[in-house]
């Protein structure tokens, strides 16, 4: 326990320190949000209506850009070798370091949502229901993308490749994200969506580590 | 003959070069038939000849999920036996399964803007073949983008194994979520729904497609292995060039520069 616990201290640590790059995704949330008022125009009614989805698909681009961080910089000093051959399990180690990299890029996503739902005209209560539904849904992105940055940090391919190989795993999570925020806004039935949407995040934190640690196990060398 | 047996290429090669024709022709001739049924099948009484879209349609979209699931048992080949042929299987298995789902979208499209009165409907089982979809796609792009074939086939068995959880959510998506795409009527319990006079005909064209697929597969299998062995007789030939040169340059008598390590 005591190894994984440093291993969460010293994620978050490198992650908030200068290049760390947690912060880099928060900025890049505010700058997509922003650019959608100019791509639809300034028609507060209008943006109220994709208010959610436009949160959503921010965080899910924003979560994507710093995925790449997850394993690269350990790959280039060596550390992800020693975590490798370490006496703990690389599953569990792999599930820790996706849960300090939720904690470091995730978390302020959902902290910047009620600042964002004011700039899309959202109240209160759809806010709220955003950054709930965030706070289930973020996870399940950051596990699942663990598999596309195990794939990317064997194959020494980056960027592009990962994009292509985790959205389209992403997709469901956004399905139900959007379907559980909407139903609350719109007073329908607000369970079955958020229920689906946190059995999705489960799943992925059983498929999730076994995936990126098989894929760490057979492709370095 | 057992699997193990296979895991010599030549052997594989050889055995393929036999079985190959007798395939396509059982193909050929399964196709044929199919094809004549379901133009000789009458028309629905509802949709009228449009209910011929079935024939191509159903026995697509059936191979799309089969050939992912033929994909994942290569990709435990892969990862658990290391059987030499499993990954060439995976590989060459991607792009006739991107081809079978891009048909099954297609012709559903095709069918879906007479009946349903549009090309695209974003409802459970379209958005899932989709993803099926742009999931075969980043498979093809993962073995692209990576140099050392035994290098991207552990990667992309890793891939292929995560994606066949979609294969469950496409089959029972039309049961679990009650949208536009009908529901199952011949795989289901207590027997098809369908009438003999069209399940007949689909059944054929679905072993027709299957058939099809064995021998595609097993015919890009056979370029797959012979395309290695090319690359690695080139990479033979570069190696035995550059120590030429090499030794030559240091001899003195070839003014060439030096290649490599000296």
């Amino acid at each position: 326990m005591t190894v994984l616990a440093a291993l969460i201290r010293r994620d978050i640590r490198i992650a908030v320190r200068v290049g760390g790059g947690a912060l880099i995704g928060v900025l890049f949330f505010l700058t997509v949000v922003v650019l959608m008022p100019f791509a639809v125009g300034p028609d507060l009614a209008l943006l109220t209506r994709l208010g959610p989805a436009i949160l959503w698909l921010g965080a899910l681009l924003a979560s994507l850009l710093t995925l790449d961080r997850l394993f690269t910089a350990d790959h280039e000093d060596g550390s992800l070798d020693l975590i490798v051959m370490s006496r703990t399990p690389l599953e569990l180690a792999c599930a820790t370091k996706a849960l300090a990299h939720w904690i470091a890029a995730g978390l302020p996503l959902i902290g910047a949502t009620p600042v964002l739902g004011l700039l899309l005209n959202l109240d209160t209560r759809s806010t709220a229901a955003v950054a709930l539904t965030l706070l289930a849904g973020t996870p399940a992105l950051t596990f699942t993308g663990m598999i596309g940055a195990a794939l990317a940090v064997t194959l020494h391919r980056g960027g592009l490749l990962l994009a292509v190989l985790v959205l389209p795993l992403s997709i469901p999570v956004l399905i139900f994200g959007v379907a559980a925020s909407q139903a609350a806004i719109a007073g329908q039935s607000f369970g079955a969506p958020f229920s689906i949407l946190c059995a999705v995040s489960l799943v992925s934190f059983v498929i999730g580590p076994f995936a990126a640690a098989a894929c760490l196990r057979h492709g370095l060398d | 003959m057992t699997l193990i047996d296979l895991a010599n290429p030549s052997k594989f090669l050889s055995l393929t070069a036999r079985v190959l024709p007798w395939l396509a022709a059982a193909t050929a001739i399964v196709l044929a038939i199919g094809l004549y049924q379901s133009a000789a099948a009458p028309d629905d009484y509802q949709q009228g000849a449009t209910v011929k879209i079935m024939f191509i349609h159903v026995p697509n979209a059936w191979l799309s999920m089969l050939v992912w699931g033929v994909m994942s048992l290569a990709a435990l080949g892969t990862l658990v036996w290391r059987h030499p042929l499993a990954d060439v299987a995976a590989k060459a298995a991607a792009p006739i399964g991107a081809a079978f789902t891009f048909l099954a979208l297609v012709t559903g499209a095709l069918w879906g803007r007479p009946m349903w009165g549009t090309y695209w409907e974003w409802d459970a089982r379209l958005t899932s073949v989709l993803i099926l979809f742009l999931m075969y796609l980043g498979l093809i792009a993962l073995w692209r983008a990576v140099e050392d074939p035994s290098r991207a086939a552990r990667a992309g068995a890793v891939l292929t194994l995560v994606g066949a959880i979609n294969l469950p959510i496409i089959k029972f998506s039309v049961d679990w979520w009650n949208t536009l795409h009908q529901p199952a009527s011949v795989m289901r319990l207590g027997g098809p729904t369908l009438d003999r006079a069209f399940l007949v005909p689909l059944l054929v064209m679905a072993a027709a497609f299957s058939l099809l697929f064995v021998t595609l597969l097993l015919a890009a299998m056979r370029n797959e292995i012979l395309r290695r062995r090319l690359r690695s007789l080139q990479m033979m030939q570069a190696r035995a060039f550059s120590s030429e040169v090499d030794t030559g340059s240091h001899e003195g008598n070839a003014p060439k520069p030096k290649f490599g390590a000296a």
